[in-house]
């Protein structure tokens, strides 16, 4: 590749040694690097460069890098996965960047999402609140024939336009509020949109919406900041819907029993 | 040694159903009394971690992700077999189980196979119960596809992300039994060893990818479900964090590790971009059903794929291999790639690519119909890429994907360690020397959903007795071996970064040991990556401490893994002296460069024990029969 092709930006990153540690934002140079490049594959650049002049590197969370597994967890110039709409940020690539560029890159903000490291966040939250019952209730063996159950093709689909949720968080980091409203609505109506998922549908919204509270993430007010930057485009209609049926479920005479809060096993 | 998978005798169709009678049960009020530790959360060791905790047990599950959603099986993008034969062309279990023992080119346990195939139907009735939103028909029943390797559609998928869908599935099944309680979970921590107790697998050592903090963590027995090691490549379709260690403690423990030469190199990913590459990235297999694979047909063609004319393209799967075409197995089509652009006639800037053209198919189906099938495939390769594939075709190119090598295990799914269990992608049973497309989900799902809680069983009340008490002997040495090891990376305080020695192995295996191999280079690779280790441990920079978040210190331990690794795999592949699936010996092609089996001399499978860091392992073997699938040669013309 030749230079011209290639770019030199200045990137302004939080440094955080631990959850304990005050943080603050470091400047680094980031210089030959080539438009083909991931964002995360420019943050490998520096890193390399950091290791070699034995400092520690910036540390973030990432691993399928193909947009799927959730992990990767950046505020690129303040806003969450960056500028690339519908993009998370192990795909964004640095063709969307320019010669001299200044970039700001800050962890995941939300009081249920503690920073570990630098970059790192504890989203163990969101998984506590699906533990409250995003799930089905089918043990192994049990299901009957996959086909005993017809689903209308228009249900299904709109099951997994929810289902397409990763779970990375962005959504909390762009709330004002840092709601994870639309989180908690796509895993609840993906299933409430399936005829498996109707024996569950008031306790679960009830149970979830409840774990969400207690995680301290805060409370719906329809910004919309989510569904702009959620890498998967979920449409905040599920928001709709979730309180439609946590309404529903208030309202039924049937007790729903509260749920102990989930413990992690380990620190 | 001769190794013995333990497959019992009796009519193949009723073996698994004979056998789960034989084997003994546990009491479902005694079942509290014992602990598993399940090591992995992707499909494997999700869905076995919340079935065995639906039976009573009491089950600490690891990963080292922030949260088990996240384990690798989350990026498989096509689908998932099964013998449902929902669409009336023909398919049975018994199609299922030859299409899988001829596509792994007769070199997996028929028995094995077979039970795979049997459980199939059952795995989607499960994921279809749990609310997974499989594709389907406007009647409201389920939608297949075709994959390689097959003639009949058998492919249950969810666009582009079955994996994910699959694995949320087994995710809330693990959740609702942590909310049980009969689960702990342990996420952002890494196995680091395994506890022998008196022969049998009792426990294991971890560190707390956190806090550093090693812990030590008995049960009555242990099930790994750790996936493969394709990232030995460093370049691969595997997430950044896949690693060997897990399996290769085992291994260096007493476990036999089998066929570990027998890598996937999936034919169509995006091609390498330039140096800085850190991953690649697969276009799923199903892609090829509407889309067609060429090149030019003259050698340094420059021109834009839209100016070379019809008549100048090679289209050279469908040439080659016409009944299968374009859906010619994983191993097929990889090669063939490689041979045309050895050849000169890649695309690209680097000229390491084919062409997946999906002209025809969106003039026959309309841009629409492409969209609704690969839409989210067709935007991922737009944001990596730059271009837009509606419009100017796909470039792919091979890359390391899948292991169809692991522990050796037997029957029960337990290897050559009493009580270790190992199943999903870190076992070497069901795929033999090649894996078909969308069997790899249901492998995993078969393995613990519903193959390890019946064998873990029979192993627990075969060998009862207490859970072990974790300050005996076996623990503490263990766990000082960890500390003696991380201490000695963080002493070596050199100044290369972990990264740059596991690109520099990736490059040996992926020369000497990657989609050709011949006897010459693959002992010239052992030499460099001998050489390469001694360095790394001379050289390498690891920052930092070890109570802290320490990517580096992380990274060191898995790639120094890798490095003692290397050897093993090259030594299998040295050994192998056939061509077979994805293990192909230049020495043995046939003129046209089809793989040349032996039958006569290979037909085992080679298990490793280790002898030492350095030495050559000791090779045992078990012998394959083949009495259901007659042995012939593999033919996709």
């Amino acid at each position: 590749m030749n230079d011209e092709e290639t770019m030199d930006l200045r990137l302004h990153v939080w440094r955080q040694k631990d959850s304990k540690s005050p943080g603050k934002m470091v400047t680094y140079r980031a210089n030959g690097i080539s438009p083909d490049m991931s964002f995360l594959e420019m943050l490998d650049v520096v890193n390399e460069e950091l290791v070699t002049a034995g400092k520690p590197p910036i540390a973030f969370d990432h691993d399928c890098r193909e947009g799927i597994c959730g992990m990767c967890s950046l505020v690129i110039n303040g806003v969450p996965h960056g500028p690339q709409q519908g993009t998370t940020a192990c795909q964004l690539h640095m063709r969307h960047f320019r010669h001299g560029d200044e970039i700001t890159i800050e962890p995941w903000r939300a009081r249920a999402f503690p920073v570990i490291r630098d970059l790192v966040v504890d989203r163990r939250s969101l998984d506590r609140v699906l533990q409250a019952g995003g799930y089905v209730s089918v043990n192994t063996g049990s299901a009957p024939d996959a086909n005993a159950i017809p689903v209308p093709q228009d249900n299904a689909e709109a099951a997994f336009d929810a289902a397409a949720c990763i779970g990375c968080g962005a959504c909390v980091a762009a709330c004002p509020n840092a709601s994870a409203s639309l989180f908690v609505a796509a895993k609840a109506q993906q299933l409430s949109l399936l005829p498996q998922g109707q024996p569950e549908r008031e306790k679960r919204a009830i149970h979830m919406v409840e774990a969400m509270d207690r995680e301290g993430f805060g409370g719906c007010t329809n910004h919309y900041e989510c569904e702009a930057v959620c890498p998967k485009g979920i449409p905040v209609r599920y928001i709709a819907d979730l309180n439609r049926d946590f309404l529903r479920s208030a309202l039924t005479s049937r007790e729903v029993k509260p749920l102990p809060p989930a413990v992690d096993a380990e620190e | 040694m001769e190794l013995d998978g333990k497959v019992p005798s009796g009519p193949i169709e009723s073996l698994w159903d004979d056998h789960r009678f034989d084997m003994k049960l546990i009491n479902p009020a005694n079942k509290r009394k014992y602990r598993i530790i399940v090591v992995g959360s992707g499909l494997a060791g999700a869905s076995a971690a919340a079935t065995l905790g639906e039976l009573g047990y009491n089950v600490d599950c690891f990963c080292f992700q922030d949260s088990p959603r996240r384990a690798h099986s989350v990026a498989a993008q096509g689908g998932i077999n099964a013998a449902k034969n929902y669409q009336n062309d023909g398919d049975s279990v018994r199609r299922l189980f030859f299409d899988t023992v001829k596509g792994g080119d007769f070199r997996s346990r028929e028995a094995n196979v077979y039970r795979l195939a049997q459980i199939s139907n059952k795995i989607i009735d499960q994921c279809a119960a749990q609310g997974v939103p499989f594709a389907r028909e406007y009647g409201g029943l389920l939608d297949n596809r075709s994959f390689g390797g097959a003639q009949v559609s058998r492919t249950f998928y969810a666009r582009g992300q079955t994996g994910q869908q699959l694995l949320l599935g087994a995710y809330g099944a693990l959740n609702r039994q942590i909310a049980a309680g009969t689960v702990r979970m342990h996420s952002r921590v890494e196995l680091l060893d395994l506890v022998l107790v008196d022969g049998h697998a009792k426990g294991i050592i971890t560190r707390h990818l956190v806090s550093g903090r090693i812990a030590r963590w008995a049960a009555n027995a242990v099930v790994l479900a750790t996936g493969g090691y394709g990232n030995i490549f460093y370049l691969s379709t595997n997430a950044m964090g896949c690693n060997v260690t897990a399996t290769y403690r085992a291994y260096r423990k007493g476990a036999f590790f089998a066929n570990p030469c027998f890598t996937q190199i999936h034919p169509t990913c995006i091609p390498v971009a330039g140096e800085h590459q850190s991953k690649l990235t697969l276009m799923s297999e199903s892609l090829r059903n509407d889309g067609r694979i060429w090149v030019p047909k003259a050698v340094g063609d420059g021109r834009a794929a839209a100016d070379i004319p019809e008549e100048e393209r090679d289209y050279y799967l469908e040439r080659k291999y016409p009944a299968f075409g374009n859906l010619s197995p994983r191993d097929i089509s990889s090669r063939a790639a490689k041979e045309v652009c050895d050849e000169g006639r890649g695309v690209g800037k680097l000229g390491r690519g084919v062409y997946l053209d999906f002209a025809d198919a969106i003039g026959r189906l309309g841009e629409d119909v492409i969209r609704q099938r690969y839409g989210n495939l067709f935007d991922m390769y737009e944001k990596i890429t730059g271009e837009n594939p509606y419009r100017v075709p796909m470039r792919i190119y091979p890359a390391s994907h899948y292991t169809m090598g692991g522990l050796w295990v037997d029957y029960n799914l337990q290897s050559t360690i009493p009580g270790l269990h190992v199943i999903g992608e870190a076992n070497f049973s069901d795929h033999g020397a090649n894996r078909l497309g969308a069997s790899a989900l249901m492998q995993g799902l078969a393995d613990g959903y519903f193959v390890i809680a019946d064998t873990v069983a029979h192993y627990i009340a075969s060998n009862p007795g207490d859970v072990p008490d974790t300050d005996a002997a076996e623990f503490r040495e263990a766990e000082q071996d960890v500390r003696d090891r991380i201490q000695k990376l963080l002493d070596v305080d050199g100044s290369r970064s972990v990264d740059s020695f596991h690109r520099e192995l990736g490059a040996i295996m992926w020369e000497y040991c990657g989609m050709s191999r011949n006897a010459e280079g693959l002992q010239k690779a052992i030499g460099m990556i001998g050489e390469l280790r001694e360095r790394f441990w001379r050289e390498v920079s690891i920052t930092g401490e070890n109570e802290e978040f320490n990517v580096s210190l992380e990274k060191g331990g898995r790639v120094a893994d890798f490095l003692e690794f290397g050897e093993v795999l090259c030594y299998d592949a040295l050994n192998r002296d056939e061509s077979c699936g994805a293990h192909f010996r230049e020495e043995h092609q046939t003129p046209d460069g089809e793989a040349k089996r032996n039958d006569e001399a290979y037909a085992y499978v080679a298990a490793w024990e280790f002898k030492g860091v350095g030495q050559k392992p000791e090779l045992h073997k078990e012998p394959l029969k083949f009495e259901h699938v007659q042995l012939a040669t593999r033919s996709y013309k």
